[in-house]
């Protein structure tokens, strides 16, 4: 902004200059033909240009004194002073005066003193001289007040109650009532009641014509003011009436009254059953009032709203003075849920017991204590799910101190800090997130000097973003940097051996290229990265936590890495299935639909893997055939349809059985190395199930290449 | 697509720094020196938006926001004008004339912004 307000500065001075060129000139004129109206106008103009632009641009001296100047003139085109030849002369003196400063001479201060004096005196003289404002009158400035705004918040959380009654010329000014609705709720927790019975017949009903009025529930910590802010523009042309209807401070919950039918209730007077048949047959008291013609409809909806507002406001009051925290060793935790998982486990068999035993009162019992585990498992997780913020703002400060010593100004910014992710996730994510946005500082954004001949602001930025999606995390690191160099990539990979000259790769695959071991691209290496290790961790790490990573990127425009997570480590919904004699588990996060695969569509895909799902090309992938199972093939095989990477792939397997609660027991390092199986589960009659690991199965058959006709 | 927003304003410098402000926020800007000039773009430009100083030589302000409203189209376009303190007079004449807001000389690039994203959504 400093640039153009410099620009600005250089623009002012050259107008400056023009104007006091062509004011000479007229006020020459002027005294020749004191009472041409057109050439006080322009006086007027010329002086009310450079008072405006000048304050605008810094020349305060300028404003102030110009402003003297412009008063009287003002005077003289409104008739009420003549032209003199004393004016005259004083205006010429002002004239040079203002060019003085705006050469940024050294001013005498008591000539400027000295021209304002006998121009006042002048004015004074002159007879009607009572419209003379010395002083800014108007401090409604909309302007300075929103500027200020911030100031007079008061920290007190206030509940109002707005009726903003427009005129029914409103939309004639411009104004948009939907617009201070939306700024209203800006301010704070609101709650509008459009009043609709103002509005005529449709063949009365003039469309340009408001006939809406709006009562509006707000719950804000900006003061009065704030709100009148609002409506600033419109104050004219509509009734707004602004009523405290309950302020926070020091306002204690009234002594709450018992109800007559409550103490009725608990002298044992009457039976709860026969005080809702009575009650049932009074009638509230809105219907009375409307029925009797004293409100309308909308009144009592508005003002049932207004209770709920309230209502709700109370709550949250009383929730927030409840709420406290203890602290517990982590471990503690840990181990919550390593048993919560044994009794899911456990669970399961007592449910799979009660079937074979048949027994009506058992299955009773099992229903009961799968609700109760379901629940516990649900709450105890939760109970290990921290906000992604307090690791957002530890790079806060890395970025800060990488970009100091590297000598490049870049922002952080975050979204979403209070997404929640499992604790061990937010741990494990550390590394991998510190490694990226290294890259990103060092490698992505440019130094200033390069940007700005790039003709992007100064700063670059690095974005952090974390949501939900699904059963799944999804942080995003965004920079507005060089992006990432397709050429530089493809070169680099081909000579450190990674890949091929001849390899033909899709855009993905090459900026995939990058967590590969031993790659690195920077031209020097800074004690920052550089060094080919980093990115490769960064994708082993997240894989390691079954998460994705994925980069979209674009030359000269910025570069952003996704990461998608599981939302817990320790259980997950999964989808049972079987192939031959074994179960797997497929996790249900990635599971779109099931579908049939008949010998009849076997056939007609002329021996490729593919299936038609309503219309849509499918390419599927037999697990019995990665699983080297040798089993009898059913006469109807089942096609699980899953989403890796970006893609709709089908997993034939033999039987599903239904969702499982997957309680994942790792497989232990003998184990370490098996690709396309991430965990193990145990069943309720204790066989033991593995997790198909999706993605890892569909790249290891895309690097065949035979098998899916993609 | 970006809003065009129509800057009126006989000084360079008022016309300089907010289409520079506005351009800066991601807006299209339309510049005119007067009324007239205004009155002339507004027939070939789609505008969503404009902001006038009050002072012009040709067609003042008050007489652009007249114009403005009597044409079909721009009826209800928001039209904010730029004041300065001692207009106290010429604001209510804008406003009668059917000025959706002003803004008051001298002001912060903010302030304009705020008054934009306050009339113009």
């Amino acid at each position: 902004m400093n640039e153009g307000l410099d620009k600005g500065r250089e623009i002012f001075t050259e107008e400056a200059n023009e104007l006091l060129a062509e004011l000479e000139i007229s006020l020459l004129e002027l005294e020749e033909t004191p009472t041409d109206t057109e050439l006080i106008g322009r006086v007027f103009r010329a002086m009310h240009t450079i008072k405006g632009s000048g304050a605008m641009f810094g020349f305060e001296d300028i404003a102030h004194f110009t402003h003297e100047v412009e008063t009287a003139f003002d005077l003289v085109r409104t008739g009420n002073m003549l032209v003199t030849k004393e004016l005259m002369n004083l205006t010429l003196r002002a004239r040079d005066q203002i060019r003085a400063m705006l050469d940024g001479i050294s001013v005498d201060e008591a000539i400027s003193n000295e021209i304002i004096a006998s121009l006042r005196a002048l004015m004074n003289s002159s007879a009607t001289s009572e419209q003379v404002e010395y002083e800014p009158q108007d401090h409604r400035a909309v302007g300075s007040q929103t500027g200020q705004e911030s100031k007079d918040v008061d920290s007190d959380i206030t509940t109002y109650r707005i009726r903003f009654k427009p005129h029914k010329e409103l939309f004639l000014t411009g104004s948009n009532p939907l617009l201070m609705l939306g700024e209203l709720s800006e301010l704070g927790n609101c709650v509008v009641i459009a009043q609709t019975a103002a509005i005529p017949l449709l063949r009365e009903l003039d469309p340009e014509m408001c006939f809406v009025s709006w009562d509006i529930v707000l719950t804000t910590c900006h003061g009065q003011n704030a709100i009148k802010d609002v409506f600033i523009f419109v104050q004219d042309i509509c009734d707004l009436t602004i009523e405290t209807i309950e302020a926070d401070s020091n306002m204690q919950e009234e002594e709450r009254h018992l109800k007559l039918g409550e103490i009725l209730l608990s002298r044992g007077d009457v039976t709860i059953d026969e005080l809702n048949k009575v009650l049932g047959k009074q009638r509230r008291v809105g219907e009375i009032l409307v029925d009797a013609g004293l409100v309308k409809e909308e009144q009592i909806q508005a003002a049932l709203v207004e209770q709920q507002h309230i209502k709700d406001v109370r709550q949250q009051r009383a929730k927030q003075e409840s709420m406290a925290s203890i602290r517990v060793p982590s471990e503690k935790l840990d181990g919550l849920v390593d048993l919560v998982g044994e009794l899911v486990t456990v669970q399961a068999r007592l449910t799979q017991t009660s079937v074979a035993f048949a027994d009506p009162v058992l299955s009773v019992i099992a229903e009961e204590v799968e609700r109760i585990t379901w629940e516990l498992r649900d709450r105890t997780m939760g109970i290990r799910m921290l906000p992604i913020g307090s690791t957002f703002s530890k790079f806060k400060r890395l970025v800060r101190d990488l970009s100091d010593e590297l000598g490049k100004e870049i922002v952080m910014t975050t979204d979403g800090a209070d997404t929640e992710l499992d604790k061990t996730v937010i741990e494990k994510l550390n590394d991998p997130l510190v490694h990226i946005i290294r890259n990103s500082i060092d490698h992505g954004i440019e130094s200033p000097e390069v940007r700005v001949q790039a003709g992007k602001p100064r700063h670059g930025t690095v974005h952090l973003i974390a949501g939900h999606s699904g059963a799944n995390v999804l942080i995003q690191i965004q920079d507005d940097g060089a992006g990432l160099d397709k050429e530089a990539i493809l070169n680099k990979a081909v000579k450190n051996g990674i890949i091929t000259p001849d390899a033909e790769l899709l855009e993905k695959e090459i900026f995939s290229l990058i967590f590969e071991p031993g790659f690195s691209t920077a031209k020097t290496v800074t004690s920052v990265s550089g060094r080919g290790v980093g990115m490769d961790v960064v994708k082993k790490n997240i894989a390691a936590l079954r998460g994705t990573v994925d980069i979209k990127s674009k030359k000269g425009v910025g570069t952003t890495i996704a990461l998608k997570l599981p939302l817990t480590l320790a259980i997950i919904d999964g989808l049972l299935v079987k192939v031959g004699e074994d179960y797997y588990v497929i996790p249900l996060s990635a599971v779109h639909e099931c579908v049939e695969l008949t010998a009849n569509d076997i056939e007609k895909s002329h021996g490729r893997h593919i299936s038609y799902v309503r219309g849509a090309i499918v390419p599927y992938i037999r697990l019995r055939e990665q699983f080297l199972i040798n089993a009898p093939v059913p006469e109807v095989e089942q096609i699980v349809i899953t989403e890796a990477e970006d893609q709709r792939v089908g997993l034939v397997v033999d039987y599903v059985i239904g969702e499982h609660q997957t309680v994942i027991k790792s497989l232990g390092r003998m184990y370490k190395s098996v690709e396309g199986v991430s965990g193990a589960t145990i069943l309720g009659d204790g066989t033991v199930a593995l997790i198909v690991d999706v993605p890892k199965i569909v790249s290891s058959v895309k690097l065949e290449g035979s098998e899916v006709a993609l | 697509m970006s809003k065009t927003i129509m800057t009126v304003d006989d000084s360079a410098s008022i016309r300089q720094m907010v289409s520079f402000t506005l351009k800066g926020a991601g807006y299209t800007v339309v510049e005119a020196v007067d009324g007239k000039d205004a009155l002339a773009k507004l027939k070939t430009n789609t505008v969503h938006m404009v902001i006038t100083d009050l002072n012009m030589p040709n067609l003042d302000g008050i007489g652009l926001i007249r114009a403005v409203r009597a044409i079909p189209s721009f009826k209800f376009i928001p039209i904010v004008m730029l004041t300065t303190e001692s207009q106290d007079t010429k604001k209510q004449e804008g406003k009668t004339a059917g000025a959706t807001g002003w803004i008051v000389k001298p002001f912060k690039p903010e302030q304009l912004l705020t008054v934009v994203k306050k009339v113009l959504g």
